[in-house]
């Protein structure tokens, strides 16, 4: 599988990271080299294995229903680059 | 008589409880060493002089009061990727701009209830991302050691944590905090000429540690003896609840493990990490470490771990897959560097591509392409099932022997200049490290001699799941054995 | 006969199924310890967890996995044992970490089956696909200034419950009655307070049109309707919307709109472009969620009556007509106040008189069961009254109203206001002998066959004694004087 440019260019779309045109052919030279490189994985036999997820093996523990967070709403507020008031604020969105 | 910089931890803690020297005295003398050799070394973001003084004060007074607790007074490096409530953590990005945490991480929590110093946030690769400490948007690492007879030539720490490993090889810390995610302790570690562990996944909380990849990064120390590790180790471990991935499992005395000694244990050498073209000095630095463990009682068994060349690739999907959507809270809204746009979508792209380095842009793109869809299948969910053959091979290896002896590192430190234009080449550095992650074991890297150039190679010792008592008795035994006395070029009070 | 809408081209099926995103009712958030309270101040109720900050981790609420399995209880459905959270992955403002927890690939609960009762009184069952947990999302404010967006993170991380039916509905009442019919159950299992004005309950409506015969053609998602008339009018809009469509030869597009409720017309999303590559991948800092079977049988021990079998007992045991017994059990509070009115006494009785006078009174003073002035006790002591003739059911009535106006209890009112009614003979045949007096033209038209004078008497004895005497006796006296 290797990456065009338009794949290239979704890419970044989808992960929100602006790509200038002129940077996209070093771009997509980089990622197919280490798609490639990941590439050797397809020859592993993984039949019937059961994907690991996660680093450990335990279950969820269940904490209990009580408020014991929040009201803290200066300290949320206080490192946003944009606040009006108690809210942050971003450019108007359009729904 | 030595300098108070060039003490170890367990020296300096058996001073400042004797009151031989004092925890303010002893605070100063690393604040002085910073000053003096931080400037060329940058293994310090930022430096916090006040209140670590503040602390040094506190300890002092703790001490007299005949009230120390592990670590009363022991001045370290915290990596610049656990937050420090009131004192800015950067994870050596600019998207985190002058991100001021308003809470604690839980290791450094633990440190601070057990009376430690902090002398500043360590440089690392931006947002633990790299091998070499090339990525930090505050600038690369020095590592304080130099090929004999280049003095001029920098070479790279190693990473992520390199700011770690070079400020505690420098005499600028006692111990640092490190994280892991592929080899980020031990890689840094081997190339510093000092030991650092990878616990157990699940056995140091991750709450208030910045994210890379979830389910592989673990904290653990950098230090420069195995003992000091273990020392560190037992403040920073514990159940939390506040981690989901917490293992609920009392902290054994990993101090009093190190004294143990290897009779009758069985070494496994797994004959996979014998690799095509490997310098002939790495092989044997391996062999002397096989010899000196039979030497202390030990048997050696080869193993097969027949996996472990798929395990780089395996974690290029999975990290990266990770990382792709913990880093995708750095948007600009709540916290950190925002870059304006024409719209919200707009303001994003902006933010997050003036806001990460090159490296951590590649990796999130690779992420986001290996989830999305009708590629999750071929990509994420094959390198799930590939780790699930890597952790079974450990598994059942576990059945033949106690522990494991392999290289830490396919190389000794390069210079900064090599391999930074060749993603894979640098990712190659965690060879012999990334499987650790992968299958959740603890892996300790210990200095254990010097290559042709005078510089240090490690080795290192994988364990049993929670089973870091054993890592430490091994790699203990080699320590001994190696009677790594070499120093760095660049260091305090040299 | 089935519902369709005639398009140019003739009759077009509906097919419908929804999502309802129902908020369990919890103290604190599914990730973290903030409270859930609705209307705090803005951003009051949020910790760093909900903030998406740095190095936080979630961790999951105890009480809103039970919620899950009592619904799933509930709702006839399976409860996996293993089930697992995902990250759903996109971008938006209100949105703190860049991705939804969800469980995508192995929900909490697997499918079940509930039955909706239409007007026609045909009874109906609907498939339930899945129940999951996932949180909610902050709230933006669009339009608190001319060029930006405000967020109040208060809603995120609530923790909520998607519920998916199977594309069984084929009409707005359909659809309305499945949506009733799951606010029901919910409100009667505790789980989500089912309140739709502030967003407590809300459903996304896949519409699809078909011709009669043909399998599924493509469906439109109508996002967020808050409301069951909407959840109907959004069903008929976006149907003809796509019928409309195909019958000028285009093709139905999937995608996510919005219902406009001001022009009861649907709207593309613009914020959605990117609902195709969500990115799921299961959530590292959650182990699976691993339920045991005995917790499950625990939770089930406890559940309360439901309402399909609380409507049944009170056909079966109560003998109410199946009309009654559907409006008692129609919201728990109403089921739990007429069953204290019944207790020990005429269940048939109870039911008329709560679903006739008291709910009339209701109405009139525009109050509801939760905050009605007449409880449920001064109810079944009002009819006590009638039962031992102290009152007769016109007196009764009476006094019910009062009660409903001044919220005393009935024996305080009749005292006080001297309602009682006359059983005293004497007394009755006194005022009989007066009014006979009185109309003794009346009495020898009557007496000469003139049968129906007999309730101008009864009336003019009742007006005499004001309403008050027992009508039985004013009915049996009246007959033998006159006769």
């Amino acid at each position: 599988m290797s990456l065009d440019t338009a794949t290239v260019r979704r890419v970044a779309s989808l992960a929100r990271i602006r790509v200038e045109e002129d940077e996209l052919p070093r771009l997509q030279t980089e990622l197919n080299d280490i798609l490639g490189w990941i590439e050797q994985l397809q020859a592993v036999d993984t039949q019937g294995v059961e994907p690991m997820s996660g680093g450990g093996n335990q279950a969820l523990r269940l904490r209990e229903d009580r408020v014991t967070d929040g009201g803290i709403q200066q300290e949320v507020l206080a490192n946003a680059p944009g606040r009006a008031d108690v809210f942050f604020s971003v450019p108007k969105v359009v729904e | 008589m030595n300098a108070l910089t060039d003490l170890t931890l367990a020296e300096a803690r058996a001073a400042l409880v004797k009151r031989d020297v004092s925890a303010v005295e002893l605070t100063q003398s690393f604040l002085t060493a910073i000053e003096a050799l931080n400037p060329r070394l940058n293994a310090y973001i930022t430096v916090t002089p006040e209140q670590a003084l503040a602390q040094a004060h506190a300890a002092e007074a703790a001490l007299a009061r005949g009230e120390a607790r592990p670590l009363t007074g022991i001045p370290l490096a915290i990596k610049d990727l656990f937050c420090t409530a009131g004192i800015r953590t950067t994870a050596a990005s600019r998207i985190l701009g002058n991100f001021v945490p308003p809470y604690e991480s839980t290791v450094t929590a633990n440190l601070l209830r057990d009376g430690a110093v902090f002398l500043g946030k360590a440089n690392l690769d931006e947002f633990a991302m790299g091998s070499s400490n090339a990525n930090s948007a505050f600038g690369g690492v020095e590592n304080p050691w130099h090929r004999e007879g280049e003095p001029d030539t920098a070479l790279v720490p190693g990473g992520s944590s390199g700011g770690s490993a070079a400020a505690v090889a420098a005499r600028l810390a006692l111990g640092a905090t490190a994280t892991d995610t592929g080899g980020s302790i031990r890689q840094p570690a081997a190339f510093c000429g000092i030991a650092g562990i990878k616990p157990t996944y699940g056995r140091v909380s991750r709450f208030g540690i910045v994210a890379f990849a979830s389910s592989l990064d673990q904290a653990g120390p950098v230090a420069r003896t195995v003992e000091d590790c273990a020392i560190l180790l037992g403040s920073m471990a514990g159940f939390d609840a506040r981690d989901s991935t917490s293992a609920d499992l009392p902290v054994p005395d990993f101090a009093a493990a190190c004294a143990r000694g290897v009779k009758g244990l069985r070494i496994g050498i797994p004959k996979e990490y014998r690799l095509d073209g490997m310098a002939t000095e790495i092989e044997a630095l391996w062999q002397q470490g096989i010899a000196w463990l039979r030497d202390a009682g030990a048997t050696t068994v080869e193993i097969s771990l027949p996996h472990t060349k798929y395990a780089l690739p395996t974690y290029y999907i999975v990290a990266p897959a990770e990382a792709s959507s913990n880093l995708a809270r750095y948007d600009g809204v709540r916290f950190g560097l925002r870059e304006e746009g024409e719209d919200l979508k707009d303001l994003y792209e902006r933010t997050r591509r003036a806001g990460f380095g090159e490296e951590v842009r590649r990796r999130i793109l690779i992420g986001t392409y290996v989830l999305s869809a009708g590629y999750y299948d071929a990509y994420y969910l094959k390198a799930q099932r590939v780790r699930a053959l890597i952790k079974r091979d450990f598994d059942e290896a576990w059945g033949k022997v106690d522990a494991i002896l392999t290289p830490a590192t396919p190389s000794a430190a390069f210079g900064r200049d090599e391999k930074q234009n060749d993603p894979v080449a640098m990712y190659l550095n965690d060879v012999f490290t990334v499987t650790a992650n992968l299958a959740g074991i603890p892996g300790l890297s210990v200095p254990a001699g010097l290559d042709a150039k005078g510089l240090p190679l490690g080795l290192q010792v994988l364990g049993r799941p929670f089973d870091e008592e054993t890592v430490f008795a091994v790699g203990h035994a080699i320590e001994r054995a190696a009677r790594f006395t070499a120093t760095p070029s660049l260091r305090a009070a040299a | 006969m089935s519902y369709t809408l005639e398009g140019a081209t003739g009759p077009w099926e509906v097919v419908i199924g929804l999502e309802v995103h129902a908020q369990i009712t919890s103290q604190a958030k599914l990730f973290s310890g903030a409270a859930t309270e609705f209307g705090a101040e803005p951003n009051s109720q949020v910790s760093f967890v909900d903030a998406g900050f740095p190095g936080m981790l979630p961790v999951i609420n105890g009480e809103c996995v039970a919620q899950a399995v009592r619904t799933g209880l509930g709702l006839n459905a399976k409860v996996n044992l293993w089930s697992r959270f995902d990250r759903k992955n996109y971008f938006y403002a209100d949105l703190p970490q860049g991705y939804q927890i969800s469980q995508f690939e192995f929900p909490v609960i697997g499918t079940g089956e509930i039955e909706i009762t239409l007007a026609d009184g045909s009874v109906k069952n609907i498939g339930i696909t899945r129940l999951h947990l996932e949180q909610d999302a902050g709230k933006s404010l669009h339009d608190q200034h001319p060029s930006k967006s405000y967020i109040d993170l208060n809603r995120s991380g609530v923790a909520l419950m998607e519920i998916v039916s199977e594309p069984d509905l084929r009409s707005p009442e359909e659809a309305g009655a499945y949506l009733t019919k799951l606010r029901q159950i919910l409100r009667y299992l505790g789980t989500c307070d089912g309140n739709m004005e502030q967003g407590s309950l809300r459903a996304d409506v896949n519409v699809s049109v078909r011709k009669a015969g043909e399998g599924f053609r493509t469906r439109c998602e109508v996002k967020n309707v808050n409301s069951i008339r909407y959840v109907m009018q959004a069903v008929e809009a976006e149907a003809r919307r796509q019928i409309e469509v195909w019958e000028e030869g285009g093709e139905v597009v999937q995608e996510t709109r919005l219902f406009d409720t001001s022009r009861g017309v649907t709207r593309s999303m613009r914020s959605k472009e990117d609902a195709h590559d969500y990115r799921y991948f299961p959530d590292p800092d959650l182990p699976p969620l691993v339920i045991e079977a005995a917790w499950v049988e625990q939770l089930k021990a406890a559940l309360p009556e439901l309402p399909d079998a609380r409507r049944a007992r009170y056909v079966g045991e109560y003998g109410l007509t199946p009309y009654d017994a559907h409006v008692l059990t129609l919201e728990k509070e109403t089921a739990a106040f007429y069953e204290t009115v019944a207790k020990g006494r005429d269940p048939k009785v109870a039911a008329n008189w709560v679903t006739g006078d008291f709910f009339a009174g209701l109405n009139r003073t525009g109050r509801s069961i939760a905050n009605s002035p007449v409880s449920a006790g001064d109810l079944g002591a009002l009819l006590d009254l009638l039962k031992d003739n102290t009152l007769s059911g016109k007196l009764a009535k009476e006094v019910l109203e009062v009660m409903v106006d001044t919220g005393r209890p009935p024996a305080e009112i009749v005292e006080q206001r001297g309602m009682r009614q006359v059983t005293d003979t004497g007394a009755i045949e006194a005022v009989i002998d007066d009014v006979m007096a009185r109309n003794a033209d009346k009495v020898a038209e009557y007496r000469g066959g003139k049968d129906k004078l007999f309730g101008f008497f009864v009336g003019q004895t009742m007006k005499a004694m004001q309403g008050k005497g027992n009508p039985t006796l004013v009915n049996d006296l009246l007959k033998r004087k006159l006769g």
